[in-house]
């Protein structure tokens, strides 16, 4: 008899079930565990108070990166530089102090693998397909990109997998987002989850893990696969997959904590069976034409507010729902946007290049073949790059990327969340708007008052060069 | 957790739809490593327009909060149920939640409730007049003194745990045995799993 076809995210939660209790909640086992300074204090102290050992420590890779100033580390004898700010210092104290007591493993903020925990798990090899993969952060959705099934989580959900190594969970509804066609030269990754965001808008997979299916991400690099899976939870979605196959096999082959010998070789026979049977039904499906997909940038305070870069300022009335239109309002007044202005006419002060989202290498060659032989707009004041990892910083030195961003007037960061968020001293000043490769156009999120404009890499170095959102294609 | 069975009184009439976390609490909060008094910081953006419900005398302490569609989206920091707690808030009622919010708020004591926005125009109107609301989770009722009564469907474990306060962990430590099996179980069938993670001492 055959049985039934399954989707991925099926075969992943299956092989995965502890056990199943009676009112349908599973216990889900955990296979890998990242965890950053700012959503893990609390729960190392819950297990202190209650006497709780971590269970599988060496499942747990902790990576200081959301406090972390983006500005040298050591100074010039070496000697560790202090961190200014009293309550980001202790914070990354206490994730300093509580690995070690706690027997997990421990990237410092001066080691060449530190970098954004996002960046660092596919980097080390520590993030691999079919598994489970959490975080205390939204963003974990981006190991997705390697077929794993990824999903931020709570402090309480932390301690939960900590002390036991699984999570109490509830089987989410699946989506496929289906893509035909093929994307047009000079459109990127970033470009078309943006797309895809505006499509089903910021709470359209809201219960849902999204498989992204079609020859599109089959193109597409492992560091374009994570970009992708990486803004799922912008679109509402617990977590976002694509099935692994050779692209994915041959970027973890020889990382430190991938396996080796004959265990990759049983590795890579059962990651082969990850992808959906035919057949396979989907809760939703959504289906999206590539070649409609321009290179996009938000206007408004939601991820789901985008718009090509050819388009205008939407008109708060061009929206069928009233609740939208009060909340489009509400965007351009706090945007300082007025409705009809074409998008290459905004000015940006700004510019960003970093994030979980678009930090990797291919991200900063993309920005710097925009920038080679340019300079920034003179009315760009700050532009910052800021690699994902120690070792992203490293490979684009070798390649001379540096020498272009700060010929072009960038300025040449240590890695970090950087000014996606303000936790450290990157911020965008009240009333200025920045072009950012970031995730989150939300009020405030890159500093109070700030005005944030998402976007594509080499979109980014367009706008620099212009000193205006610009279509990069007009400078290739 | 604190136990929950009924949560009376007065509602924050808000209703704003996609309301992320950044808005319930901003990132400059999150440098904490304590889960308290995280409601100093509780809608800050808001709270700077003169007029904002969250200050209005009429709804300090107002046990309840009324919200929009996707409530709690974006960043997952736990940080947001701690601040809405410290308001003194024990339930929320809203159209949709974010997944992860929706979780984090049952594990701190918060009862998410998911009612159709014709339900939640509704309350607002009775949350705008001052009129008290009242939520029976054992029931799963929200009523109000006009003889409104809207029902609401919650995930049966979730009740469980809301209704006795019970601790997640404590909970599946008691599933040890089961763990540990099909920890062994996988050892055997993948033990290429955990190659790469062994820490040398």
């Amino acid at each position: 008899m055959a049985s039934k076809p399954l989707t991925l995210y099926d075969k992943i939660w299956n092989a995965h079930v502890v056990e199943t209790r009676d009112d349908g909640t599973s216990i889900i086992y955990i296979d890998r565990h990242l965890v950053h300074e700012v959503t893990s204090p609390q729960a190392f102290d819950a297990l202190r108070i209650a006497g709780r050992p971590v269970r599988r420590p060496e499942l747990t890779l902790a990576v200081p990166d959301h406090n972390l100033p983006t500005t040298a580390r050591r100074d010039a004898s070496g000697g560790k530089v202090a961190i200014a700010d009293p309550q980001s210092a202790a914070q990354l104290e206490a994730l300093e102090k509580n690995a070690p007591e706690f027997g997990i493993r421990y990237i410092g903020d001066a080691d060449d693998e530190q970098g954004i925990v996002h960046v660092v798990g596919p980097e080390q090899g520590f993030s691999l397909p079919g598994t489970t993969i959490v975080c205390g952060d939204s963003h974990t959705a981006s190991h997705g990109g390697l077929g794993a099934l990824a999903f931020g989580i709570g402090t309480s959900e932390v301690e939960h997998v900590l002390a036991t190594q699984t999570l109490l969970l509830q089987k989410s509804k699946s989506m496929e987002i289906r893509v035909g066609g093929e994307l047009s030269a000079g459109i990127t990754a970033k470009d078309l989850i943006l797309h895809i965001i505006g499509v089903i808008g910021a709470a359209g997979g809201s219960g849902y893990v999204i498989e992204y299916r079609g020859k599109v991400f089959e193109q597409m690099s492992v560091e374009q696969r994570l970009t992708v899976c990486n803004m799922s939870i912008e679109a509402g979605a617990r977590a976002g997959l694509i099935a692994p196959d050779d692209v994915v096999f041959s970027y973890l082959k020889g990382r430190p904590m991938a396996p080796s010998g004959n265990d990759w070789d049983e590795a890579v026979r059962y990651w082969r069976s990850l992808h959906s049977d035919p057949g396979a039904e989907f809760d939703k499906s959504v289906v999206i034409d590539a070649s409609t997909v321009e290179p996009t940038v938000t206007w408004g305070t939601s991820p789901e507010d985008v718009v090509a870069i050819g388009d205008t300022v939407p008109s708060p009335d061009s929206f069928a729902d009233e609740s939208k239109r009060v909340a489009a309002q509400k965007s351009l007044d706090y945007m300082g946007l007025t409705p009809g202005t074409p998008m290459t006419q905004v000015p940006v002060e700004n510019i960003f290049i970093g994030s979980c989202t678009n930090s990797r290498i291919e991200d900063l060659r993309a920005a710097a073949a925009v920038l080679s032989g340019r300079k920034k707009a003179n009315n760009v004041r700050w532009a910052i790059v800021v690699p994902g990892s120690g070792l992203v910083k490293r490979q684009a030195e070798e390649e001379g990327l540096d020498r272009i961003f700060t010929d072009a007037g960038f300025e040449w960061r240590e890695p970090g969340c950087s000014a996606c968020l303000g936790m450290n001293p990157d911020k965008v000043p009240a009333g200025e708007r920045c072009a950012s490769t970031s995730n989150r156009n939300f009020v405030g999120r890159q500093g109070p008052g700030a005005r944030t404009h998402l976007l594509s890499p080499a979109m980014a170095a367009a706008a620099a060069v212009k000193g205006r959102l610009t279509d990069v294609r007009e400078l290739t | 957790m604190e136990p929950i069975e009924r949560v009376s009184g007065r509602a924050i009439p808000f209703g704003a739809k996609n309301v992320d976390t950044d808005i319930i609490i901003p990132a400059k909060w999150l440098k904490t490593i304590s889960r308290e008094g995280l409601g100093e910081g509780a809608f800050e953006s808001i709270r700077e327009t003169q007029g904002n419900v969250f200050d209005d005398p009429a709804y300090s302490g107002a046990p309840i909060l009324i919200a929009g569609d996707n409530f709690g989206c974006g960043s997952s920091r736990e940080h947001a149920a701690w601040a809405i707690l410290d308001l003194g808030i024990r339930a929320v009622i809203a159209p949709s939640y974010s997944d992860i919010f929706s979780g984090n708020a049952v594990k701190n004591g918060i009862l998410p409730i998911v009612l159709p926005q014709e339900a939640i125009d509704r309350l607002m109107e009775v949350a705008q007049a001052g009129e008290p609301i009242d939520v029976d989770l054992d029931t799963q009722t929200v009523t109000t003194p006009f003889q409104d009564r809207f029902t609401f469907d919650i995930d049966p474990f979730r009740k469980h745990c809301l209704l006795h306060g019970l601790d997640e962990v404590a909970l599946t430590l008691e599933r040890k045995t089961a763990i540990t099996s099909y920890e062994s179980q996988r050892a055997s069938a993948q033990s290429w799993l955990t190659k790469g993670t062994e820490i040398n001492a």
